[in-house]
């Protein structure tokens, strides 16, 4: 059997995924990155994106994060999310909502303040959107 | 008449102080009830990032990070977490004695201490006995961290510019409905954990760079332990606030019944003696 690696994917509100997985894709600030077991210990922040969890013989599990920590250490993961939510909760809509409300207040926004607020808005908004067209076109497929 | 009267107003207004304290001890078991999972669904969290920062602490970053590094202790910082209500039990005075005792091993080695108080209880405790540099009360039962950043980040700075060389957190832990325990927790410097796998010489990769990743992670880390104090306090404040209304109602039902007896006694005393006045009269005209 493949070697595998503890999972723990949690949020300031929950414990999401606590599993074994034989590899693990995460959103990292300076790209994405894949780690297999027996990774050197890592740290790294989160942007808005979405964690892989790959499992032998089970099907791929998406989690979004809107951004956070992610630990490595060579048999444990740790994602320190600050919200993740199941890929499969995601409201479409209200993704695309958010993305123009966001749109909305950077082109009114006043201060730098207010900018960066609405950028990050933006970009979680994107990153939930872009996730769900991944998982459209998985089941498509 | 012996007080028959006075004795039914005090059944009276003691059975309406009853219904307040029932009604008061079934608020609470249900404000409890989400506090409670509300608490567990941010333990992991709380729990997981001081096991990251127990292995931060044991790496050996090129670059060190101010809350990883112990200093000599002039002056020390306490975060005291307390409700902001009353008649809860003893729950805010233990942590109180608990704090107390923590600050006078400090003040007896020549330490001065400043306070960051979280809640109106420990708000008017501490005005009288020590210096409170920052507050805030009224956070309501389903506390939000960022209304609880601006509090922390003056001890923060303070820290960081030297102002303070110790942080300690002084908040209970619900253990289950009828005990909570107050406990102090030292925030920074960071404590190292206990895992003898990671005790040879190793350090992390970081991305982008050290710094960076350290900033953001032990402020995190400071700011969900804070958190994770406030929310369980709201569990605590709960539980402990049903257990002393659930007494105070049991009481005031023994109070009742023995104010029954004696209002029953005196009653019966004043038939007693109309009869023997009636029969007396009957006697005298006969």
């Amino acid at each position: 059997m493949a070697m595998t690696i503890h999972v723990d994917i949690v949020s300031a509100e929950e414990e999401i995924y606590s599993g074994p997985a034989n590899e693990v894709f995460a959103p990292a600030v300076m790209g994405e990155v894949g780690i297999l077991p027996r990774h050197s210990p890592l740290i790294t922040h989160l942007k808005p994106g979405e964690v892989v969890v790959r499992q032998e013989g089970k099907e791929d599990q998406y989690f979004f994060v809107s951004g956070g920590i992610l630990e490595v250490q060579p048999h444990v993961v740790t994602v320190l999310a600050d919200t993740a939510i199941r890929a499969a909760d995601i409201d479409e809509a209200e993704a695309k909502a958010a993305k123009e409300r966001a749109e909305e207040a950077m082109r009114n926004s006043q201060s730098d303040q207010e900018y960066a607020k609405a950028n990050a808005e933006l970009l979680e908004a994107i990153a939930q959107l872009r996730m769900l067209e991944h998982i459209r076109k998985k089941v498509a497929r | 008449m012996s007080g028959e009267k006075e004795i039914r107003t005090k059944i009276k207004s003691i059975q309406s102080t009853q219904k307040i304290t029932k009604a008061m001890e079934m608020v609470a078991a249900s404000k409890m009830r989400k506090a409670q999972d509300r608490m567990a669904g941010t333990r992991p969290y709380a729990r997981k990032i001081r096991n990251v920062i127990g292995h931060l602490a044991m790496a050996h970053p090129e670059y060190k990070h101010p809350f990883l590094v112990e200093r000599e202790a002039k002056r020390v910082g306490f975060i005291v977490i307390s409700t902001d209500r009353g008649l809860c039990g003893g729950l805010n005075i233990n942590l109180f004695k608990k704090a107390v005792t923590a600050m006078k091993e400090w003040q007896e080695q020549g330490v001065e201490i400043d306070l960051c108080v979280i809640g109106s209880k420990a708000s008017n405790f501490f005005r009288r006995h020590g210096n409170i540099v920052s507050e805030i009360t009224h956070l309501g039962d389903t506390p939000h961290i960022a209304e609880l950043i601006g509090t922390i980040k003056v001890m923060l700075d303070s820290y960081e510019e030297g102002r303070i060389d110790r942080l300690y957190l002084v908040a209970n832990e619900f253990i289950n409905t009828m005990s909570q325990k107050p406990y102090v927790q030292q925030l920074i410097p960071v404590e190292a954990s206990e895992e003898e796998e990671l005790k040879h010489h190793w350090d992390y990769l970081y991305e982008p760079d050290s710094k960076e990743v350290l900033d953001g992670l032990l402020m995190r880390f400071i700011e969900s332990q804070v958190y994770q104090g406030v929310v369980e306090n709201v569990a605590c404040e709960m539980a402990a606030r049903m257990v002393a209304m659930k007494s105070a109602t049991d009481n005031a039902g023994t109070i009742i019944n023995e104010l029954q007896l004696v209002y029953n006694k005196a009653r019966q005393a004043a038939i007693t003696q109309e009869i023997s006045e009636i029969v007396a009269g009957a006697a005298a005209v006969g």
